[in-house]
């Protein structure tokens, strides 16, 4: 029954696998520069260790916005949120995971009658805002850099092109190591408070949490998705959705990287703290939108031309739109699930 | 198997010594030129088996090249360029060779007194070959540094243009018959098609650095 209960959540992690790993390493696919394989299995193995060592910080703060206290709560509130991105994907909206499962914390909130704590969603929605800027600035620092580098230091095509490589798959690991740390939140988030794992010590050295546990399955759901489904979106990526060079490839994932890392790191935060700075708040963000923030930095530093601004507009209503949408159809599920199929949604 | 790093280190001496190849072709096609000029057909057919040698392997080198970048996905944005580039470089020295070979073919009866315009118009044609060889080992290595070998290719090229024109202006002044100036005239035309090739090569490079550099 408890696997039941979690097939939301591991169908998030699969379709955020699917979808996500694509902005990880879909132009290095795309254009050839990495083997399917390669960036599968590299994907893979970082986003469990990301989710599993790093998750924790995120899905802190998506507890406080809304403690879903049941079993059936949780599951109905990960399976509105897939749901929220089919049917907005479907429709051809912007959408994020991120966006839809605080929706629908939101909505659970709303029917069982408990607070949502507003200086979380606050924090919640600054850090969306913040997350495209904060991805556009660094790709244009970073491409600053790396042409500065470039010009002093010029390099054979060849070399160029192997450093490039690895620079791909080196960028790739830190951004999918980000991409589980920031995003399992998402997947497995809402089932921390409620799901029955205990503690496991591993001969000693460490402890196993039970929040660990549930991060390395969703972790797991995302390294299926990756395998099974994410080729054909690498491949689009790479080959017409954005037509990046390898070079800016590089700058876009290192940007969306560093971004993501931002809002999960627990030890930077502590660290910022530890010298009287205010703490980065650790915040699933949407690994999409970062890509695009981006993107549009290094497009406004080439001068502007053929960026396209209805984009901006675009993720500026999905902010709203998909929350909301999100939270009507948890609250109409929720309904559902208790009264017609008895199932408890709240303790 | 060799790795990655062994690849692109194998790669880069190929991609060296194809260049190696077209420069020393250009050199050798000079002395050809100086060696019949000066009757020594024995050493002039040297020159000709050594430029024959270093086409071929200028060819073999080409190929290995192409198959091991398309083999192994290697530069996917500049691939083509790079292919591209082998290709029209390798026209200029089959250009010197088939030149060469016509030499060898069709003695053509040089008249006495131009050998110094046969000789400055064979020398703008190697200068003209080689500073496109610089322009592509920097290509490779320094795209920035394309445009200062460039111009010298253009220099020498039209270098090149106004000697032969000088040389068939005064091919068409002297009593010969005219089948042995147009013959002559023919042979000007060849010398100095290998300048031709190489601005070819040039004008390309000039775009490929512009890409890279962009």
């Amino acid at each position: 029954m408890l696997l039941f209960f979690l097939s939301s959540g591991l169908f998030l992690g699969w379709s955020l696998g699917a979808n996500d790993a694509a902005n990880v390493f879909g132009t290095a696919v795309g254009t050839r520069m990495i083997r399917f394989t390669t960036a599968a299995l590299i994907c893979s193995i970082f986003v469990i260790i990301g989710a599993v060592a790093g998750g924790a910080g995120a899905s802190h703060t998506l507890g406080k916005l809304g403690a879903v206290n049941a079993l059936g709560g949780a599951f109905m509130v990960a399976l509105s949120a897939g749901f929220t991105v089919y049917f907005m994907t479907r429709a051809s909206l912007p959408v994020s995971t991120s966006q839809a499962i605080v929706g629908a914390i939101i909505g659970w909130n709303l029917y069982s009658g408990s607070p949502t704590d507003s200086s979380a969603l606050v924090k919640i929605v600054t850090t969306w805002v913040a997350c495209p800027i904060l991805a556009a600035a660094f790709a244009m620092l970073f491409y600053v850099v790396f042409i500065r580098v470039s010009c002093r230091f010029p390099v054979h095509l060849l070399w160029e092109d192997t450093l490039l490589r690895w620079g791909l798959i080196i960028v790739g690991a830190f951004g999918s190591y980000s991409l589980g740390a920031n995003n399992i939140a998402n997947v497995m988030g809402v089932f921390v408070p409620v799901a029955p794992f205990d503690d496991l010590s591993m001969a000693g050295f460490f402890t196993f949490t039970g929040a660990q546990q549930l991060f390395a399955l969703g972790g797991i759901a995302i390294a299926v998705g990756i395998f099974t489904y994410s080729r054909r979106v690498m491949e689009t990526v790479g080959g017409s959705l954005l037509r990046l060079t390898p070079q800016m490839a590089l700058i876009v994932v290192l940007s969306q990287a560093v971004v993501l890392y931002l809002f999960s790191s627990q030890e930077l935060s502590s660290w910022l703290l530890s010298r009287g700075l205010p703490a980065i708040p650790l915040v699933p963000v949407s690994s999409s939108q970062a890509v695009v923030g981006a993107v549009l930095g290094l497009g406004i530093l080439k001068g502007g031309r053929g960026i396209r601004f209805r984009v901006l507009g675009d993720i500026a209503t999905g902010w709203v739109t998909t929350p909301v949408i999100a939270c009507v159809i948890t609250f109409i599920a929720l309904f559902f699930l208790e009264n017609v199929f008895g199932i408890a949604v709240m303790a | 198997m060799p790795s990655l790093f062994e690849r692109t280190k194998e790669l880069t001496t190929e991609i060296d010594d194809f260049l190696d190849a077209v420069s020393e072709g250009a050199l050798v096609f000079q002395k050809g030129v100086g060696d019949y000029l000066s009757g020594d057909i024995e050493c002039f057919e040297e020159r000709y088996e050594t430029i024959h040698a270093l086409e071929n392997r200028a060819d073999e080198l080409r190929r290995t090249i192409e198959s091991q970048l398309y083999r192994h996905s290697l530069i996917p944005e500049s691939r083509g360029d790079v292919l591209d580039l082998l290709e029209t470089m390798d026209d200029v020295i089959n250009t010197a060779k088939n030149t060469m070979s016509l030499f060898m073919v069709e003695r053509p009866e040089m008249f006495p007194g131009l050998e110094k315009e046969w000789l400055d118009l064979a020398e703008a044609a190697q200068q003209t070959a080689e500073a496109v060889v610089l322009a592509a080992r920097a290509f490779f290595r320094d795209p920035r540094g394309v445009n200062d070998h460039l111009h010298k290719v253009h220099f020498h090229e039209k270098e090149g243009d106004r000697i032969a024109m000088d040389l068939k202006r005064k091919i068409f002044e002297t009593d010969l018959d005219l089948a042995r100036k147009i013959h002559l005239r023919y042979f000007a035309l060849n010398v100095d098609r290998v300048a031709d090739a190489a601005e070819d090569v040039a004008d390309r490079l000039s775009i490929y650095a512009i890409k890279r550099t962009i």
